[in-house]
């Protein structure tokens, strides 16, 4: 029974760092910024989460895992509010994100934002 | 150490303030690294968090972008490294990390090791040694919070702010955003209370609380807007709720130094020593608090007032 | 020189604090300098904490079963100068922003320039001044 809450633990860390670095690439190779503002709330909306959550499955029943859990709860609700924020403040300043026909005649045109 | 080198070569300001918030939060995970909660816990709320606000409020009231450097850096680089040479020299002698023959581990701090749960009765030897063993010290932290603030108020001062119209502002269709902070400030407010109270017993304290209580308001006021904010808690409160935590911390004093004690003996305070050294600490931390509190937010008030100068 | 390995902390202090130094003496936005001051002061807070460390110890917290802790006098240390520096910082930052007002901007050269030219403006008055007096 510990084995299978270790391996499942080893899972959610090994994946929560993946997604981390994934979203370390995302955020500096993605040509636009609605992309890259989603390769950054990948990060802070899943691996975080899954990184906490492989740590919850290490601890005993104690005062520390309720804390981590709250810590849990509030990184699930702030974090996609705060890419939400920034990517609807952008869409109110005017910028569009970049769509597919938009890029082959932006790549033509060899110019980048 | 990259950070730092990265952020001396930007010249984009707003990019060198979030990473030097960024900085702070690697120190703070350092520091947790070095067994040292309270610290990294101050760290994290004061460097990582009001620094970077009060950093990108006054990039709002001077410019982003860094004119391109006119010197040679050559004579700064050879001053730098003449003196980096000279100290790391120095630090050839210096005792090697976590020694336990290092001088620091041997002639107060046992002392405070072994005394802080029997006379103080609190776990937590920080907050043990910061409020009762060094009160005096802290006393005089406090008083300097307070002259910060007091200085702020006299270069930049809290304008009164034009009725604005509602529904003006550039965040209102924030909805999403406005919903999530209406629900987290409450739970902010009351983690703040949590740190200033618990902080006998697990890291946190007075300067802790106040930071993080301030950020709650700081938070208000970015989301909902100045007016509503001054609504809430207006800017006359704050220089005296300042003054009313130097007062607590000082009064505390007082009453020892009526009772016949030295200044900030809190064992004045009740019958049973260790209850008036428990006393004493609540009430002193309560006086911290209530002075960080109200300067952290006077300051982000008198900077995110000021009005922008063409 | 098998001292090296335990004196890495403090050559990484001495890095950051040259760093931040660095940035002081040579950069010209009034700003900038001010975050170099506080790269400079992380640095000295990192110094302090890594010279309390002890190997094998623990936080400065009574609990139970744990009998070597790391030395709490360095962390009371930072933790005020900590809360003081956010204090100077902030003075620093208003100062910053009535030189703006004041002068238009916040970079050390033009700065200077403007008050180098404010002070020949002034002594040119001051010998117009005499020269019209006749003393």
């Amino acid at each position: 029974m510990s084995l299978l809450i270790d391996g499942l633990s080893a899972i959610f860390l090994l994946a929560g760092g993946f997604l981390c670095i994934t979203g370390g690439v995302g955020l500096l190779r993605m040509p636009d910024f609605f992309s890259r503002v989603h390769a950054a709330g990948v990060t802070e909306t899943l691996a975080a989460p899954l990184l906490l959550f492989g740590l919850l499955l290490q601890m005993e029943w104690s005062l520390d895992m309720l804390k981590v859990l709250m810590i849990l709860i509030f990184v699930l609700a702030t974090n996609p509010t705060a890419t939400h924020a920034m990517a609807k403040a952008t869409l109110t300043g005017g910028q569009k994100p970049l769509v597919a026909d938009d890029a082959e005649t932006r790549g033509e045109d060899a110019s980048n934002s | 150490m990259l950070i730092a080198i990265v952020a001396i070569r930007m010249r984009d300001l707003f990019g060198v303030v979030i990473l030097f918030g960024v900085y702070s939060l690697l120190t703070a995970v350092l520091f947790m690294d070095l067994d040292a909660v309270d610290v990294a816990f101050t760290e994290a709320a004061v460097g990582a968090g009001v620094t970077t606000v009060l950093l990108l409020s006054s990039l709002r009231l001077t410019r982003r972008w860094e004119a391109p450097p006119k010197h040679n850096p050559l004579l700064s680089l050879l001053v730098v490294g003449v003196t980096g040479a000279a100290l790391v020299y120095a630090t050839l002698d210096a005792p090697l990390l976590g020694d336990p023959n290092a001088p620091v581990h041997k002639h107060v701090t046992p002392h405070y090791i072994q005394r802080a749960a029997e006379e103080i009765g609190m776990p937590n030897m920080v907050t043990a040694v910061l409020a009762s063993y060094r009160g005096y010290d802290t006393f005089g932290e406090t008083l300097v919070v307070f002259t910060a603030g007091l200085a702020v108020l006299l270069l930049l001062g809290i304008p009164e702010l034009p009725k604005s119209r509602p529904h003006s502002s550039a965040i209102d269709d924030q909805v999403v955003l406005k919903v999530v902070v209406k629900l987290l400030i409450p739970l902010i407010l009351l983690y703040a209370l949590y740190v200033q109270f618990h902080g006998d017993f697990g890291a946190g304290g007075g300067f802790q609380a106040g930071v993080i209580f301030a950020t709650g308001f700081i938070l208000y006021e970015m989301v909902f807007g100045a007016n509503n904010a001054h609504a809430v808690m207006p800017p006359a409160w704050l220089p005296r709720l300042a003054a009313l935590g130097v007062l607590i911390y000082g009064g505390v004093g007082l009453v020892s130094m009526m009772a016949g004690k030295p200044f900030l003996d809190y064992s004045a305070l009740s019958g049973d020593p260790v209850h008036g050294q428990h006393l004493g600490v609540l009430l002193v931390e309560l006086g911290v608090g209530i002075t960080v509190f109200s300067i952290v937010l006077l300051i982000f008030y008198a900077l995110s007032g000021r009005k922008r100068q063409p | 020189m098998n001292q090296i390995p335990g004196l890495f902390n403090y050559w990484i202090v001495v890095f950051l604090m040259m760093a931040g130094f660095y940035v002081v003496i040579s950069q010209g936005n009034l700003v900038k300098k001010l975050v170099g001051l506080g790269l400079f002061q992380a640095s000295v807070f990192i110094l302090f904490i890594t010279m309390g460390n002890l190997s094998g110890g623990r936080a400065p917290i009574v609990t139970e079963g744990v009998f070597v802790y790391s030395s709490p006098l360095p962390h009371v240390l930072i933790l005020t100068a900590i809360v003081v520096g956010v204090a100077t910082t902030a003075v620093g930052l208003a100062l910053v922003v009535r030189i703006q007002e004041a002068y238009g901007s916040v970079e050390e050269d033009e700065i200077h320039a403007r008050d180098l030219a404010d002070e020949e403006e002034l002594l040119e008055q001051n010998t117009a001044g005499t020269e019209d007096d006749g003393r």
